[in-house]
C-alpha cells in the first residue's frame, strides 16, 4: 500500500520512496526508508501529515502514491 | 565564476577568523548573529542569486549568517548560498531547535563531517521544556563530540557562553564511513568541506575543482541519518505529551473544515490592515501628502529652471510620467508602504508557523491549476504588487509552475494599487454586480491555471515541507526580515518603475499612446459595448494599474457598462514593471506570450460578459 491509502492516527513503516531528491530531502527531515511514523492527518484530496515524535511533514497526495508503506 | 569568496564586500583582514552561524529556518538565528555583531552589520546581495548575506564584526573576527537551510548541497539558491559560506568557515556556530533535533542535527552532523570546528547553540528550551523533553547536554555533546550550550536567545540566556565558547570550537565525531574516499578526494582538491560536498554528488563544487560528482548522497545521508537517530535516542527523552492545545491548533489549522474559516478570518485580518489602514490612512499620507502635495511641486520647480516645460527632457523627468515624479510617488508613496505592510503580515505567518499549514491546506487546488501549496506566497503577494508577486516565484520548484503562477498574477490578481480604485467603483453597484466581478476574476483565474496544467509538458513538482510547532512571532524578527524584504523590493523594482516611466513618456511623446488608443477603440466600443475613451483607460492601465482604473472614474456609463470596464481593465494587463521583470525572471519570449496571452483573454472574457448581460 502507498502512503495516501493510510487512514489518520495509524502508524506505519515507509518501506519505498521512488524519486532521488526526495528521498534525500526526507532523509533530512528524519524520515527514511524504514522508519516508523504515524499519520497525524489527511486533508480530504490533499497532503497526507507524516509525524515522528515532535517532527510534522506534509506530502502532498500525488508524492505520498508514490511512497510505499507497510502497516 | 567567483562564487565562494564573499571577503571583497567586506572590509576584513585577511588572517581574521570567519565565524559563520548556521541553521535551520526560523531557529532564532538572527538574535545570535545581532549579539554577535552588534549595530554594525554589512548586507550585501550574494552574487548570482537574490539572497542578502548579513556581516559583521566580534572583536577581530568576522561574523557571516547564512540563509536557513535543512542541509548543505544544492536544491535551492539558499543552499548555494549556505554551502559556500559554510565551506570556507574557520568555526561554525550551528543554532538548533532543541524542539527538533532530528531535524536540525542533520545539519549539524553534516557540518561536523565537514570538519570544520563547532559549537552548537540548543536554542529554545524553554519551548524543549513545556513540550516535555528533557535533553541530556553532556550526553549530547560527547555524542557529537562538540560543545553543547543551552540557550534561549530571546531571553538572552546563554548566549555569552556560545561566544566565550568559539574560541575552543572542535571538531566533533564524523559519521562519514568513506574515509578513504575522501583522503583521496582532500589530496585532489585541498580541502575536506568541498571534498566531502563532491562525494555526496554536489555537482556545482565537483565543476569548480573539475571532478565528476560521485553518487555516494544517498548512501552517506543515511548513514548521517542514523547516527543523528541515535544520538538522540541516546540524549533525548519524551517525559510527556507536552502542549496539547498547541497540537490540537496546529491540528485545526490544515483540516479544511476548521482551517478555512480560520484563513478567511486570517485574509480578513490581512484585508482590514494592508486594504484598509495602510491603501487608505497611511497612502493618503505618503502619496497624497506627502509626494503629490509636497515633494512633486519641488521637483517640477527645480526641474523646469534646467528643461523648458514642455520638452522631452522636462516630461522625461518631472511630467505626468517623469522618472523623479511618478516613477518615485508611485514606488515610494504608494508601492512601498503597501509591500511593507504585506511583508509584515508575510513574517508574522511564515515565524508563528502558519504559512506552511496554509499551504497544506491549500496544496489540492493548487495542484489542479499546476502549482502546489507553496504557490501560496506569491499569489498573496499578488494582492499587494504583482512585480514583487513575480519576483517571490523564485521559491517555486520548477520553471513549469513559475510560468502559470507569473501568468496567473498577471491575468487575474488585482494589485492593491487597483483594488481601491475598483472597490470604489463597483460598490455603489451593488451585491449582483460586485458577485459578477468576482466570480469572472474566479472562473478565468481557475480556467486558465486547469488549462495550463493540461496544456504545459511535464509534471509541477509536489509538496515536502517541514510544518514547525506554532510560535508566538517575535517583534523583532518580524521587523528585520521586514526591513531586508523590503529594501530589497526597492532595489529590485525601483529601477524597473523607472524604466517604465521613460518608455511610457517616450510613447506619449512621439504619439504613439494615441495611436495605440485609435487602434484599440473599435473593439472598446463594437465587442465591449463600452465609450470609446474607455480606450484610454486601458493604456493608461499599462502606466499603472490604478491610473487605469482611475480613468474610468469620470466616463459616465451603466453599471453592465462599469462592470465589463473592471473585468477587461484587471484581467488585460499587469503594468508595465510587472511586464518588465517578467522579462527579467523569465525570458523574451516567454514573457510576450504572457502578455498577448492576458490581452486576448480580457477582450475576450470582457466581450462575452458583455454579450451576455
Amino acid at each position: 500500500m502507498t502512503l495516501a491509502d493510510v487512514n489518520c492516527g495509524e502508524e506505519f513503516k515507509i518501506t519505498d520512496i521512488k524519486d532521488d531528491k526526495i528521498r534525500a530531502q526526507a532523509l533530512r527531515f528524519g524520515i527514511s526508508e524504514g522508519a516508523n511514523v504515524s499519520c497525524a492527518e489527511k486533508v480530504p484530496g490533499g497532503p497526507v501529515i507524516i509525524k515522528r515524535n515532535l517532527q510534522e511533514i506534509a506530502v502532498g497526495r500525488r508524492l505520498a502514491k508514490n511512497i510505499t508503506v507497510e502497516q | 565564476m567567483d562564487c565562494c569568496d564573499i571577503s571583497h564586500q567586506i572590509d576584513i583582514p585577511s588572517d581574521a577568523t570567519k565565524i559563520v552561524l548556521a541553521g535551520n529556518p526560523n531557529v532564532g538565528k538572527s538574535i545570535f548573529f545581532n549579539d554577535f555583531t552588534g549595530v554594525y552589520v554589512d548586507v550585501s546581495n550574494y552574487p548570482g542569486t537574490t539572497l542578502e548575506i548579513s556581516s559583521g564584526k566580534y572583536k577581530d573576527n568576522i561574523v557571516i549568517d547564512t540563509p536557513g537551510v535543512y542541509g548543505v548541497s544544492s536544491f535551492n539558491d539558499e543552499e548555494t548560498v549556505a554551502r559556500d559560506v559554510i565551506a570556507s568557515a574557520d568555526v561554525v556556530v550551528n543554532i538548533v531547535d532543541a524542539v527538533h533535533l532530528e531535524r536540525d542535527l542533520f545539519l549539524t552532523q553534516q557540518i561536523i563531517d565537514m570538519g570544520i570546528p563547532v559549537v552548537v547553540a540548543l536554542n529554545m528550551m524553554d519551548e524543549a521544556k513545556s513540550q516535555g523533553l528533557d535533553v541530556d547536554i553532556d550526553k549530547l555533546s560527547e555524542e557529537l563530540g562538540v560543545a553543547v550550550i543551552p540557550t534561549v536567545a530571546t531571553e538572552g540566556q546563554g548566549l555569552a557562553e556560545v561566544k566565550d565558547a568559539v574560541t575552543d570550537a572542535q571538531v566533533g565525531h564524523s559519521s562519514l564511513q568513506q574515509e578513504d574516499e575522501l583522503e583521496d578526494l582532500i589530496a585532489q582538491v585541498g580541502n575536506r568541506p568541498e571534498a566531502l560536498l563532491i562525494l555526496e554528488g554536489d555537482e556545482n563544487i565537483a565543476a569548480k575543482h573539475q571532478q565528476e560528482p560521485r553518487e555516494l548522497q544517498e548512501e552517506i545521508y543515511k548513514q548521517r541519518r542514523e547516527r543523528v537517530n541515535e544520538v538522540v535516542d541516546s540524549a533525548v527523552e519524551i517525559k510527556s505529551e507536552g502542549n496539547n492545545f498547541k497540537t490540537k491548533l496546529a491540528q485545526w489549522m490544515v483540516k479544511p473544515i476548521t482551517g478555512i474559516p480560520f484563513l478567511l478570518l486570517a485574509l480578513y485580518g490581512l484585508y482590514k490592515f494592508v486594504g484598509v489602514f495602510i491603501a487608505q490612512t497611511v497612502v493618503g499620507i505618503t502619496e497624497g501628502t506627502i509626494f503629490v502635495g509636497m515633494y512633486e511641486p519641488l521637483v517640477r520647480d527645480v526641474i523646469s529652471q534646467v528643461f523648458a516645460s514642455g520638452s522631452l527632457g522636462y516630461k522625461l523627468l518631472a511630467g505626468e510620467f517623469g522618472v523623479l515624479t511618478m516613477a518615485v510617488t508611485y514606488t515610494f508613496g504608494l508601492l512601498l508602504p503597501l509591500v511593507i505592510g504585506f511583508y509584515l503580515f508575510l513574517s508574522v505567518l511564515e515565524d508563528s508557523g502558519y504559512l506552511p499549514r496554509v499551504a497544506t491546506l491549500v496544496d489540492r487546488i493548487l495542484t489542479e491549476l499546476g502549482m502546489n501549496g507553496r504557490a501560496i506566497i506569491p499569489m498573496l503577494l499578488g494582492f499587494g504588487c504583482v512585480t514583487m508577486a513575480t519576483i517571490t516565484t523564485r521559491v517555486l520548484g520548477s520553471k513549469r509552475e513559475r510560468i502559470i503562477a507569473i501568468f496567473l498574477l498577471g491575468l487575474a490578481i488585482p494589485c492593491s494599487a487597483q483594488l481601491g480604485v475598483i472597490v470604489g467603483l463597483i460598490a455603489p453597484l451593488g451585491a449582483k454586480f460586485f458577485l459578477i466581478y468576482v466570480g469572472v476574476l474566479v472562473a478565468v483565474y481557475v480556467l486558465a491555471g486547469t488549462i495550463l496544467n493540461k496544456v504545459l509538458p511535464g509534471q509541477s513538482t509536489d509538496l515536502l515541507i517541514d510544518l514547525p510547532p506554532l510560535r508566538i512571532p517575535k517583534f523583532k524578527n518580524i521587523f528585520h526580515k521586514t526591513y531586508i524584504k523590503s529594501i530589497s523590493f526597492i532595489k529590485e523594482a525601483g529601477p524597473i518603475f523607472a524604466l517604465g516611466a521613460i518608455i511610457i513618456t517616450l510613447m506619449e511623446h512621439f504619439g504613439m499612446l494615441v495611436a495605440v488608443q485609435d487602434a484599440v477603440a473599435p473593439i472598446t466600443v463594437g465587442w465591449l459595448e463600452l465609450p470609446k475613451e474607455a480606450a484610454t483607460a486601458f493604456i493608461m492601465g499599462i502606466v499603472r494599474r490604478d491610473f487605469g482604473a482611475a480613468g474610468l472614474t469620470d466616463l459616465a456609463m451603466t453599471p453592465v457598462q462599469t462592470t465589463v470596464a473592471l473585468i477587461t481593465i484587471t484581467l488585460f494587463v499587469p503594468c508595465i514593471a510587472a511586464m518588465m521583470i517578467m522579462i527579467k525572471e523569465r525570458n523574451w519570449t516567454e514573457s510576450i506570450a504572457i502578455w498577448f496571452g492576458s490581452w486576448i483573454t480580457a477582450f475576450v472574457v470582457g466581450g462575452i460578459v458583455a454579450q451576455i448581460l
